[in-house]
């Protein structure tokens, strides 16, 4: 089966492991993935700050980018959330609602695409040790993802998953919320944190790179020995 | 008090309630306590994304009809003997309820709990020539009794506060001398409001619905006050928003079990009454004066706007309930008295831009608000518009932030661009990098590194990674 992976810029700037674990994860799944080189950005952090007219130019870009695409798949359920909402944004649009469409409707999140196109629930993956995950607001509310990764982290080898308190509360990211009210984000961040430590896990996982760098970034500045891993990289290991 | 609840700044604001430990505590657990309940009551009704339709559906009904209900609602209200009286604005409904007081020669009046008084300045205004206004929920006269303390949530207005802090207010204001049990706090409060209701000249109320067919008042507490507010005194003054009717008994079920549900996690709540017009021959009790007050306000401007939605709202708080952003900063951050996400919807929208463009970025937009609304009012999405709005139309955006969109906009839709800027990256951050963390970050990463690390850019991205790979070069 052909893929045709939507890296996200996060991914491709930041989190280059979460890339690759991509990659390596589907081909072990007997696909075969494309990567477009001009894919950038879904345009959500212009979108979420208003900024639509700026945002539509991304849009365009990406729906070109991926326009002779059968799957597209990424490791990103607020990226995949975005994609969904273009048909939304070019509603009445003579040229590029109907492309929006079709590119909406071939978007799938990483987990969801193993799980429901796929048909796998056990990538044969083996991870020793105690686990929390942390279920991303725009990929449980907007995607509506809320059972793959459950279902897949649950086939892991060695990986004891136990679950985390006030796992509906959003952990302070937000895009520019993170930057632009860093205050409030900063509690947030750490009343999740502090959430994880009490689970005790080895690991936090997740499937959103925003999510999973802010909740990295305070883990780090406190010092604490929580690993923390995109779900790509748990899945990826064997 | 009006809408607007504090001059000092937005970010000083904030930063009073997330050092506020006491208040933190109060937030959090209350938020724990009724999301609880909330979850409880909705499984046990069954099918509830069913109604939640339902509910949208009612509302959206009206709002398409509502110069027909509301028509009928006043038509109905003065075959019954009531008096009807729309204001357009705050002004004209404080004045209008002032005068009619007055005219009555009326001394005490007592108020059951309602936003909308609050909106109008309603008690500011009563104040001002003379009357003594007793608020008789609880929670309202806790806050009153506490020198005019601002709500904080518009079902719990005193949420903020811890029962240690309440008892604290009674010793100072009352001459309380007993614990801080809620019992005994609630049993001093009753002693004193008993007196009050009795001797009271004029009730006023708000209205969770009016019911246009039957031009009916629907109220719903869990106190009873509001049944003597509307039972003992022989003027009653019922203040509705104008968009808070439904068109017949049927209706006023569904959302009334939609609203005690979401908001306070119960089937139904103590006290569900439904009065219609004043005293009739031979009826016991109620007012012999009924007057009804609707309230525009800039309500019927947003009517037929991308913001219409927001005029479903029932007022359950079930998305302030829910919000994290809330959840840190408490009720009076917002600086109106109408917080958490429906506040930071409809504050802008009521109050204007100038006092309220810092709400709509209050959110992470994670839809929390969205998902727990019985109604199913799109809030997150309303928080975006009006980002877009204050960007686009109102021009309020800051310089800066609007050069990096525009850099965004070019950079975003020019894969050379993109390219060339990922390359520049990790050397243009370079001098702020400790290994691969950036501790202390310039310019917007700023606040974010004062709480947590940033990731320095990779040396190589992913995209390098998949060309090298592609051309059989050394997987890293």
């Amino acid at each position: 089966m052909k893929v045709t992976l939507f890296a996200t810029c996060l991914v491709d700037l930041f989190q280059s492991n979460v890339g690759k674990a991509t990659v390596e994860l589907l081909e072990r799944l007997g696909c075969e993935i494309d990567f477009p080189e001009s894919q950038i950005c879904c345009g959500q952090p212009a979108y979420n700050s208003g900024y639509t007219k700026e945002s539509k130019e991304a849009m365009k870009k990406m729906i070109k980018t991926f326009a002779d695409a059968e799957y597209v798949v990424t490791p990103s359920g607020s990226c995949a959330a975005m994609f969904k909402e273009y048909p939304v944004l070019f509603k009445g649009d003579a040229v590029w609602e109907k492309k929006a469409a079709s590119l909406a409707a071939k978007t799938y999140e990483l987990s969801q695409f193993i799980v429901d196109v796929l048909k796998v629930t056990d990538v044969g993956a083996t991870l020793k040790g105690k686990a929390t995950y942390h279920t991303s607001c725009h990929m449980t509310r907007l995607l509506k993802v809320k059972e793959a990764p459950a279902i897949l982290l649950s086939h892991v080898r060695g990986l004891e998953m136990t679950p985390l308190p006030d796992a509906q509360n959003c952990c302070g990211f937000g895009g520019t919320f993170s930057v632009k009210m860093g205050d409030i984000s900063g509690q947030m961040v750490e009343e999740k944190v502090c959430n994880i430590e009490e689970t005790g896990a080895d690991f936090l996982i997740g499937g959103d790179a925003g999510c999973l760098m802010n909740i990295g970034g305070r883990i780090q500045r406190k010092g604490q020995p929580v690993k923390v891993l995109h779900i790509a990289e748990v899945l990826n290991s064997i | 008090m009006a809408m607007k609840t504090s001059s000092a700044k937005f970010k000083d604001r904030v930063d009073e309630g997330i050092h506020n430990d006491f208040m933190r505590l109060a937030v959090s657990s209350a938020q724990e306590r009724l999301h609880g309940r909330r979850l409880t009551a909705v499984d046990e009704l069954g099918s509830w994304e069913d109604w939640r339709s339902l509910g949208e559906e009612i509302r959206q009904h009206v709002l398409s009809n509502l110069d027909f209900y509301l028509h009928q609602l006043a038509e109905n209200v003065s075959k019954r003997g009531g008096h009807v009286f729309f204001a357009e604005t705050a002004e004209q409904a404080s004045g209008y309820i002032k005068d009619v007081i007055v005219k009555k020669n009326a001394k005490k009046v007592v108020k059951s709990k309602s936003m909308v008084t609050e909106e109008i300045n309603l008690n500011a205004t009563l104040e001002a020539v003379g009357l003594d206004v007793v608020e008789t929920d609880l929670g309202e006269y806790i806050l009153q009794v506490d020198d005019h303390d601002p709500p904080s949530h518009i079902v719990a207005p005193a949420l903020h506060k811890n029962k240690e802090q309440i008892r604290d207010v009674f010793k100072e204001k009352l001459a309380y001398t007993q614990t801080e049990k809620p019992e005994e706090l609630t049993a001093h409060v009753r002693g004193i409001l008993r007196k009050d209701f009795l001797s009271a000249d004029v009730g006023i109320t708000g209205c969770n619905f009016a019911i246009a067919e039957t031009g009916s008042i629907g109220l719903v507490t869990n106190e009873g006050n509001a049944d003597l507010v509307t039972a003992l005194p022989k003027t009653q003054i019922t203040v509705m928003g104008m968009e808070r009717l439904v068109p017949t008994f049927d209706e006023f079920e569904v959302l009334v079990s939609l609203l005690t549900r979401s908001a306070v996690g119960q089937r139904l709540t103590s006290y569900i009454t439904a009065l219609t017009g004043p005293r009739d021959e031979g009826d016991v009790d109620g007012p012999e004066e009924f007057h009804l007050v609707i309230v525009d306000n800039g309500r019927s401007s947003i009517l037929g706007t991308e913001f219409q939605s927001v005029l479903q709202c029932i007022r359950c708080a079930a998305c302030i309930n829910v919000c994290p952003v809330y959840r840190q900063v408490g009720g009076h951050s917002y600086g109106s008295i109408y917080p958490g996400p429906i506040g930071a919807v409809l504050s802008p929208l009521l109050g204007g831009y100038d006092d309220f463009k810092e709400l709509p970025y209050a959110s992470t937009l994670c839809a929390a608000c969205t998902d727990a609304c019985p109604v199913k009012i799109p809030l997150h999405d309303l928080l975006r518009k009006h980002r877009e709005v204050i960007v686009e139309k109102e021009k309020m955006a800051p310089f800066s932030e609007k050069m990096a969109m525009k850099a965004f906009g070019i950079g975003a839709a020019s894969p050379m661009l993109y390219k060339f800027g990922s390359k520049m990256a990790p050397s243009a951050m370079s001098p702020f990098k400790t290994g691969d963390i950036i501790s202390k970050g310039p310019g917007p990463l700023k606040t974010w590194t004062e709480s947590r690390e940033f990731p320095a850019p990779g040396k190589e991205s992913f995209r390098d990674w998949f060309k090298n790979r592609e051309k059989g070069g050394k997987p890293s």
